[in-house]
């Protein structure tokens, strides 16, 4: 986009060649950074990665054995969590881009609040959805329905649900919003001319043509999702569970936090080490899929939209 | 006699019944009532991300309030001793200490705060040169092959979740460190600081040649058609007007760096310890967090500090996005490009 038009054939001068190599050289060293961390992983966690491993329970005190139980609970941990924050997402996204007056001060305000909650570090996203979600929203459904016994008013899969939800809702919004913008306004004109309600042209106009960009949001969302660990220390995660979840309100085991009590709680390091390099490498593969997945169908979604208006 | 085609008689048919009866409708309908009760849903659930920052903030900060109104708690801790030096008995001078879990217990957050500053610093110290420099290749230098591989290779380094980030800094940078530095304690700062920068560099790479790219173009052609060279474009056009979006993206890592708790809970050793040296432990104001509430009474004095710690991080990190994301929205302006 940038690159200056060479007029002419000019001399190689001093100047160029230095910042040339300065910044080459930090590039360089920032893919460096990603291949070393990567080459490390691989090397020593993909000798233990095998079909036992993803389907087994840890066992002996988790020297031995697989990580079936923390794969089961990121899948449910992400699809509970996308239930909630694909709704919400989309409907502030279609209300930012489809209806809301730009400059408006109520408009302005929900901006501020989705660039701001991105920002909010994660552990006080922990701390929120142990305040709000397991005491307050859980202590209140305990009294209400099951006479006071703690059922709700604990450290649960859903409430561990909600507040990656709340966490990863501007993700979604971003990439929803992003989709909206994409689609041609005269496909928006077309439709009121053709005597459409606003509401019928953004649900069967605008909103079939965003569907590769919600679905990139909402791959994005999950593989965030996926990798926090902050936000569950708190509100559902497990070190070790013997049976995996029942139901909403029974904890789980995570990748991410399985990695954590591996790396940082096991007595016996030299023992867990493979297991955690595999573990990683598991988190990895899976965290990498979602999002080069996200950036296929993204860049899928861009060509599609500058073939249209070529 | 001309065939007409059976096709163009068919389609006509419905027309000519339909076409006379009805007439022009110049006047817009009210919508049918389901379509007015899905908009209301919309609007409603626009909100929840404001819904969202209220409640977080309302319900940490009601679990802090006590620390400035309950007699209970201030027998243990008040807003002065968290911040001022104390001296507790069996110490010979006012110090500052965290050691919420002893006989006495002792909430001084200095040396949280230390931590927190050294590690962010060393982690800015090392990402903003690296991810600046970087955009600046990418976006001014770089072949379109050279970027479409760098790009993709950043943002897969955005998406390493922090724990991994973590565990690499735990198991395998501290012991390269060591070897290499001599540290004394194989967890610290340096470290924390080194890892906590690759959480980091994304963010600022990704903001800065965003803002790098967005240089209206007119600036760059008359630079040149004023015979200055590449590089001289570069530091004294671009560089200038892309300067509010490049510190924008500063302030946006800064903001992810003070806030970041896996990556220094598991590898700045957690040591509170008052010191300039980075190459001592150190315990930061999230990690302490993360480290800690899992064992605390609720509702007692160790649990509301935590949460006024909480608070504490929000606000920061709450009012450095907010300049960032202003002073992004402004250079947009000033430059012509709609926000």
């Amino acid at each position: 986009m940038n690159r200056l038009p060479l007029l002419r054939k000019s001399r190689p001068r001093a100047g160029d060649a230095a910042l040339w190599l300065c910044t080459g050289f930090a590039t360089l060293l920032v893919v460096t950074i990603l291949a070393v961390i990567l080459f490390d992983v691989v090397r020593n966690g993909a000798s233990r990665l095998t079909l036992g491993f993803l389907t087994q329970a840890p066992k002996d005190g988790m020297t031995a054995g697989g990580i079936f139980p923390a794969i089961f609970g990121t899948v449910a941990l992400v699809l509970l969590m996308t239930i909630a924050a694909l709704p919400a997402g989309v409907a502030t996204a279609i209300y930012l881009h489809e209806y809301a007056n730009p400059t408006a001060r109520a408009t302005r305000l929900v901006r501020i609040a989705v660039n701001n909650l991105a920002g909010v570090p994660s552990i006080v996203f922990g701390l929120f959805g142990l305040g709000f979600f397991v005491q307050f929203a859980g202590g209140s459904i305990d009294k209400l329905f099951f006479g006071g016994a703690k059922v709700y008013g604990q450290p649960a899969l859903v409430w561990a649900a909600l507040t990656m939800a709340v966490l990863t809702l501007p993700v979604v919004i971003v990439a929803t919003e992003e989709a909206l913008a994409a689609v041609s306004h005269d496909v928006r004109l077309a439709s009121s001319a053709l005597g459409a309600t606003k509401f019928q042209t953004v649900t069967r106009v605008v909103l079939p043509q965003a569907v590769p960009g919600i679905l990139t949001g909402a791959i994005l969302a999950i593989s965030r999702g996926a990798g926090e660990v902050a936000p569950i220390l708190f509100t559902g995660a497990a070190y070790y569970l013997p049976t995996l979840p029942h139901g909403l309100h029974d904890q789980f085991m995570q990748l991410g936090y399985h990695v954590y009590v591996l790396a940082t709680q096991s007595p016996d390091v030299d023992a867990t080490r493979p297991l955690l390099y595999s573990t990683v490498l598991v988190l990895l593969v899976l965290t990498f899929a979602l999002n080069a997945s996200a950036i296929v169908v993204r860049s899928h979604m861009r060509r599609r939209i500058s073939s249209h208006s070529s | 006699m001309i065939e007409i085609p059976a096709a163009i008689v068919t389609a006509s048919k419905p027309l000519a019944r339909t076409a006379p009866s009805r007439a022009p409708r110049l006047k817009a309908r009210r919508p049918p009532l389901v379509e007015r009760a899905t908009e209301l849903a919309i609007r409603v659930l626009a909100y929840s991300a404001v819904a969202a920052v209220i409640l977080i903030l309302v319900f940490i900060a009601k679990e802090a309030w006590p620390l400035l109104v309950s007699p209970a708690i201030h027998r243990e801790v008040t807003l002065a001793k968290m911040w001022f030096a104390q001296q507790w008995p069996g110490y010979d001078a006012a110090e500052y200490v965290w050691q919420p879990v002893s006989e006495i217990p002792k909430y001084n957050i200095v040396p949280l705060v230390i931590g927190t500053v050294k590690v962010t610093a060393i982690s800015m110290l090392v990402a903003v040169p690296l991810a600046v420099s970087a955009a600046i290749f990418v976006s001014q230098y770089a072949r379109p092959r050279t970027r479409e591989i760098v790009k993709p290779v950043i943002e897969f380094l955005a998406g390493i979740p922090s724990v991994v980030l973590g565990f690499f800094a735990l198991i395998v940078m501290a012991s390269w460190f060591q070897d290499v530095f001599g540290f004394d304690s194989r967890l610290n700062a340096v470290v924390a600081g080194v890892a906590l920068s690759f959480a980091v560099i994304p963010v600022i790479f990704t903001v800065s040649e965003e803002a790098l790219g967005a240089v209206p173009r007119s600036y760059v052609e008359a630079s040149v058609a004023l015979g200055a060279a590449r590089w001289q474009t570069i530091t004294k056009v671009v560089l200038p007007a892309t300067a509010p979006g490049i510190a924008a993206s500063i302030a946006l890592g800064l903001g992810r760096a003070f806030g970041e708790t896996m990556i220094v809970l598991m590898a700045s050793g957690n040591a509170s310890i008052v010191s300039a040296n980075p190459a001592d432990s150190v315990r930061t104001l999230s990690a302490s967090i993360a480290a800690e509430l899992a064992e605390v009474v609720f509702g007692g004095p160790h649990y509301t500090v935590l949460f006024a710690l909480a608070v504490l991080l929000f606000l920061v990190t709450f009012g450095i996005n907010y300049l960032g994301d202003r002073t992004i929205a402004r250079m947009k302006r000033k430059m012509g490009v709609s926000p």
